[in-house]
């Protein structure tokens, strides 16, 4: 061991002791405390001795990358795992919990990141499921309902008891979720990255809610990656980094590069670097789409768009307003009930999937496991999922190991896919190097014009960065695309032109240096550009 | 002309509604089952076998006991034994549902075959043993016409009914039911709720067990007083396509069930109609109605009607 790392030693020798010193003071203020929290899956140490302590009345934000452990840790507070080794104290007393039963009754609740909530049962039936009460033997539902008003006026939630869930906003089943326990008497809360599926509005909205619950005394825990947030409304960071606890801070004390480099270990640009583009002739148009959702209803309705070569076309929107619907039907997964899709010249409405690419366009797909990669296949093989058929990879219908192998080795260095070997099954590598494999079988074949949906879901912020500047460089070769992402951050920073769906239609195109996230926010609720700009322009007037 | 005369003979007659309703009471009992079993999310095609082996025991312990109510009790219980095993492979072990159902069957149709020569001494068939007796109901056979359909029916018949009146309640008035209904569609929400899915669960097969075998126990001491050999015929499958149709709703599975009644009992009646002069090998024919239906109504309804959202899929606690 060299000079360095003997002085590293001594730094975290020295880290751990006043950890410990700091637990005996701590413990008997915090509102929870877990002490030592070790949780080992199979091959992964998801939880490596984490210390976590929450105060009574804050808002503590725990921070980190996908797969750093943060839900692990908080679905072992809320018992939904068991944990390895550690203890856990709330308000100064070692409490055990085994079942999320156990966690209600000591007062903790959680919304999950996907909300467990039931589709055909009301909201008050939602929220009262597990703790109804009765009159006799049945269900008295006018309590339930009373008690669900009556809780929704206390806390300024507001929510109408009789409404299926599945006919409520997103924005509005998270309002049910926070209800549910508060209904459980609640005072800790945990918000496991809640504001994922919200719109910027909705996301203002539930932090005027988070800090409502906390002047009421509520403790409450969020979880995110999202450090804009964390700077906006938390009061104290844990930041974690591969199952560990790589730092703990007064939010007033620092700042989002500080928080990016506790959460990846180095230091990381937050913004892309793009370069002018350079827009040649149209490549790609759509005219007046009209596509069907799986329920047989209309999910795209008379969409038009058209997109240059080297132009990225970003569309923003909330998830399920029809963008899948979208991507389906250019890349012929999905029927166009009516208008034309043209590419190149040619009208490739409802041609194959197969046809479409061989015309010359690439598809990142959104779902990468369902979709993009057979799990099962080596990478070798996923590479060449859309080419088997053509020579030099196969010739009168036997495959060409020796083309395939040099091919893979070759996209393997190219794209940066980690892997000990090109056989090493698709399923066993990381999201990050599963999305560089799809990446490199896309971009490689030099598309005409691509579609890229969700291209950086669930990664880390090393491989988007990769992704990102992969993305770029495509644009920059001259290569149209259209851009779909949940992730408006990443719009603004990859997209030449925005556009925003909102159920099935484009509410506006801008351009991200000449826009606002708040006006794309209000046109992902539904607002049309043309609105907003009449809206502005009379405030304009009220001041003049 | 000959064939509008055959059917209004059939419509006027009170047996074909007294047969229809005997014909439906074992699908009302079985599709009831399975609306309780896949309310909480498991499929559970092995009514078949249930019901084969509720006929089965009911007729055996009636044989021995001389009762046929104990006979039935006991039938109940073999059917809540064999739900017990379906729960078993396919909630706590988490077993393929279909595969574990169709052992079931399998396992039913071998060991009633193999019993019914050991205890009787013969293949096919069993001996004759006593049927429940018939109720008859005053109030009921005063009604001129309904009467004669209503008033005097096997008591399963009866239960039956009150059976599809107390699920209703159960499934969509109580607190047990409501969390039925919350496992069968997000098993995972009604678990970060403290709610035990497993038992819920269990519970909802061993109940399909149970009524499965109540129609079973009626198709051989209820009417025949004989267990014939694979005597349930398929009635478990036209059962789930009767739940199906009935939305896996209670009321709705009893009016599917009583269209699938109607139908066989339309096939027998259609054959005494000596005026229409059909030959007799057209009665293989007739037979097949109630298949086609069944064929009809799932390929024709089952994308209208919704099935619960985690219905055929085991529950893993992470």
């Amino acid at each position: 061991m060299g000079e360095k790392g003997e002085y590293n030693l001594s730094i975290a020798k020295s880290i751990m002791v006043e950890i410990d010193r700091m637990d005996i003071k701590k413990l008997s203020e915090c509102k929870v405390a877990m002490i030592g929290i070790t949780k080992r899956f199979p091959g992964v140490l998801a939880n490596d001795k984490v210390n976590l302590y929450v105060k009574e009345g804050e808002i503590h934000a725990i921070v980190g990358e996908n797969g750093a452990g943060k839900t692990t840790l908080m679905k072992q507070l809320y018992g939904l795992i068991k944990l390895d080794s550690g203890t856990i104290f709330m308000n100064g007393k070692k409490i055990v919990i085994n079942t999320p039963g156990d966690a209600i009754l000591n007062g903790i609740g959680m919304v999950h990141q996907h909300f467990m909530l039931v589709p055909p049962l009301t909201v008050a039936e939602n929220i009262v499921l597990g703790m109804e009460p009765v009159k006799g033997i049945v269900f008295d539902i006018n309590k339930a309902r009373e008690d669900v008003k009556e809780l929704s006026e206390k806390y300024a939630l507001h929510v109408d008891p009789d409404v299926k869930i599945e006919d409520i906003s997103v924005g509005m089943q998270q309002r049910v979720e926070i209800l549910k326990t508060l209904y459980r008497g609640a005072d800790l809360l945990i918000l496991d990255e809640p504001t994922a599926v919200l719109t910027p509005q909705e996301t203002e909205e539930l932090f005027t809610v988070m800090k409502s619950l906390k002047k009421q005394g509520k403790t409450i825990i969020f979880i995110t990656h999202k450090l804009n947030e964390v700077m906006a409304i938390t009061d104290y960071v844990t930041v974690m980094r591969l199952g560990k606890v790589t730092g703990r801070v007064n939010t007033k004390d620092t700042n989002p590069n500080e928080l990016a480099r506790m959460m990846v270990g180095r230091n990381v640009l937050l913004r892309v670097n793009k370069k002018p583009p350079h827009f040649g002739k149209k490549i790609f148009e759509i005219k007046d789409l009209w596509v069907k959702d799986n329920r047989n209803l209309d999910a795209v309705k008379g969409l038009s768009l058209q997109i240059r070569k080297g132009e990225i076309l970003g569309i923003a929107g909330v998830a399920g307003n029809g963008q899948s619907e979208l991507v389906e039907a250019i890349t012929g997964l999905r029927r166009a009930e009516a208008g034309k899709i043209v590419f190149d010249g040619m009208n490739i409405t409802n041609w194959t999937p197969k046809q479409v690419r061989k015309a010359g366009i690439a598809h990142v797909t959104e779902d990468r496991l369902k979709y993009g990669l057979i799990v099962k296949y080596p990478i070798s093989y996923n590479f060449i999922l859309a080419h088997y058929d053509e020579v030099p990879y196969s010739n009168g219908g036997f495959l060409n190991f020796n083309t395939i192998n040099t091919k893979a080795d070759k996209l393997i260095k190219e794209f940066d896919v980690r892997t000990p070997s090109r056989d090493v099954l698709v399923g066993a590598l990381s999201g990050g190097n599963q999305q560089k494999v799809i990446v490199a079988r896309e971009f490689y074949f030099t598309p005409k014009f691509a579609v890229v949906a969700q291209p950086t879901r669930g990664l880390d912020i090393g491989a988007i960065e990769f992704i990102h500047n992969k993305i770029l460089e495509m644009r920059d070769k001259g290569i149209g695309m259209l851009l779909v992402s949940m992730e408006l951050e990443e719009i603004f920073s990859l997209s030449d032109r925005i556009a925003v769906m909102y159920e099935g239609e484009i509410m506006g195109i801008v351009k991200p240096e000449e826009t606002t996230v708040e006006t794309v926010g209000l046109m992902m609720a539904g607002a049309r550009l043309t609105e907003i700009k009449a809206d502005d322009s009379r405030y304009e007037e009220k001041d003049v | 002309m000959n064939w509008l005369i055959a059917i209004s003979n059939i419509l006027i007659n009170p047996i074909f509604y007294k047969s229809m309703l005997n014909n439906a009471t074992p699908l009302i009992f079985a599709s009831l089952g399975g609306t309780y079993s896949e309310t909480t999310g498991v499929v559970n095609i092995a009514l078949e076998g249930i019901m084969l082996a509720g006929a089965f025991a009911s007729v055996v312990f009636t044989y021995i006991t001389g009762s046929p109510w104990i006979g039935v009790l006991m039938a109940m219980y073999v059917g809540g034994a064999m739900g017990m095993l379906h729960a078993l492979a396919s909630v706590k072990y988490k077993g393929d549902q279909i595969v574990s159902g169709t052992a079931l069957i399998l396992l039913s149709q071998g060991i009633t075959g193999f019993l019914l020569q050991r205890i009787f001494g013969e293949p096919g068939s069993s001996e004759l043993v006593k049927t429940l007796p018939t109720w008859n109901i005053e109030i009921f056979r005063r009604i001129p016409f309904i009467g004669s359909i209503i008033g005097n029916l096997s008591p399963l018949v009866y239960i039956a009914f009150i059976c599809v009146i107390l699920s209703h309640f159960l499934i969509f008035k109580t607190k047990l039911g409501l969390r039925m209904r919350a496992v069968g569609e997000n098993p995972e929400a009604a678990d970060t709720l403290g709610i035990n899915v497993y038992n819920v669960r269990y519970f909802g097969v061993i109940m399909s067990g149970v009524l499965a075998s109540l129609g079973g126990a009626f198709l051989s001491v209820g009417e025949l007083g004989q267990f014939t050999e694979n005597m349930s015929n398929g009635r478990g499958f036209i059962a789930l396509a009767a739940m199906i149709f009935g939305n896996w709703k209670p009321f709705g599975a009893m009016w599917a069930s009583l269209l699938f009644g109607m139908a066989e009992s339309f096939s027998y009646q259609i054959q005494t109609q000596s005026i229409l002069r059909l030959p007799p090998e057209i009665k293989y024919l007739f037979l097949m109605i109630p298949f086609v239906l069944t064929l009809v109504v799932v390929a024709g309804f089952v994308g209208k009607t919704r099935s619960p959202a985690s219905d055929g899929i085991p529950y893993e606690k992470e």
